[in-house]
């Protein structure tokens, strides 16, 4: 194994992991619920449950975070290298898949491995797993 | 009141996302990478959330209400089905491919990237097929408990 000491950017990555924790602390205390990005969206679209307000209002503040972040700071780097098709089956992936498996990296990543769920471990290492296998053939086995 | 401290929550988490690269998909993919150049920073921001997250949940999980008075709603689906394992191996097949997971996917689109646009309208497509299989699943056989 070979670490990438040049990129390696431990302090702003435990800083903005912290920050992450905050936000989904602050989420579960005052809100009560699970700051689960992919279950946040797909709740919008039950309409008929009538909780859109506090959905609608975590999304924009996402949305938003960029356009504040720069009232201070310019931007880092944020870089996509992958072509357009590929993206477009990568997205649809991931919202077919984070709805059937309940969660991504925030709602079983973050907050289930909080709170030591069995689910979330099962569902994170999983979906990690499949990430590091599917890197692996993407770059090293068919060289796209 | 709950709609400005989810507005908050929302934008907080954004703002982290940025700090800590995970809004950069160049970055993740070189996490996920561990066979090339690997970039171990992620798992410093998977750390940093838990360790925050894991006090505030011991504290969530003793309460009836938030501190806003409202009802909590945590998960208490305990079952390791088909449905976790395969839709989350569907979901590390997608983040693998592009290194964008739902939160940092909509920060992109924040930033007003044209490739952020196609992801996140890719993924909401995907969301409402999800959607649709469900309801027509639901017509045929009573509604099974609710997964998270």
């Amino acid at each position: 194994m070979l670490i990438d000491w040049i990129h390696f950017t431990p302090w702003s990555a435990l800083a903005g992991g912290m920050i992450i924790g905050i936000a989904a602390a602050l989420f579960a205390l005052l809100n009560g619920r699970i700051a689960g990005i992919s279950g946040i969206v797909g709740g919008l679209f039950k309409v008929q449950t009538g909780d859109m307000g506090w959905r609608i209002a975590f999304v924009a503040g996402l949305v938003a975070a960029p356009l504040v972040w720069q009232l201070f700071h310019s931007l880092p780097t944020l870089q996509i290298d992958t072509g357009y098709g590929m993206l477009a089956l990568a997205g649809l992936a991931v919202g077919i898949g984070t709805r059937y498996g309940s969660g991504c990296t925030s709602g079983h990543g973050v907050c289930g491995i909080s709170r030591m769920s069995p689910r979330s471990i099962v569902a994170t290492l999983v979906f990690m797993g499949t990430g590091f296998i599917t890197v692996y053939l993407v770059r090293h086995m068919f060289g796209i | 009141m709950a709609n400005i401290t989810a507005l908050l929550a929302g934008l907080i988490f954004g703002l982290g996302l940025i700090l800590a690269g995970m809004a950069n998909p160049a970055k993740v993919l070189a996490f996920l990478d561990i066979a090339g150049a690997w970039d171990p920073s992620l798992a410093l921001v998977m750390g940093g959330a838990i360790a925050v997250g894991s006090i505030a949940f011991a504290v969530a999980g003793r309460r009836n209400r938030s501190y806003l008075g409202l009802p909590m709603h945590l998960p208490t689906a305990r079952v390791i089905d088909k449905r976790l394992v395969l839709g989350s191996l569907a979901f590390g097949v997608g983040w693998g491919v592009a290194g964008i997971c739902p939160g940092p996917a909509l920060v992109l689109l924040g930033v007003g990237s044209s490739k952020g646009v196609v992801f996140v309208a890719a993924m909401l497509l995907g969301m409402g097929v999800f959607e649709i299989l469900e309801r027509s699943k639901s017509v045929d056989r009573p509604k099974m408990g609710r997964h998270v």
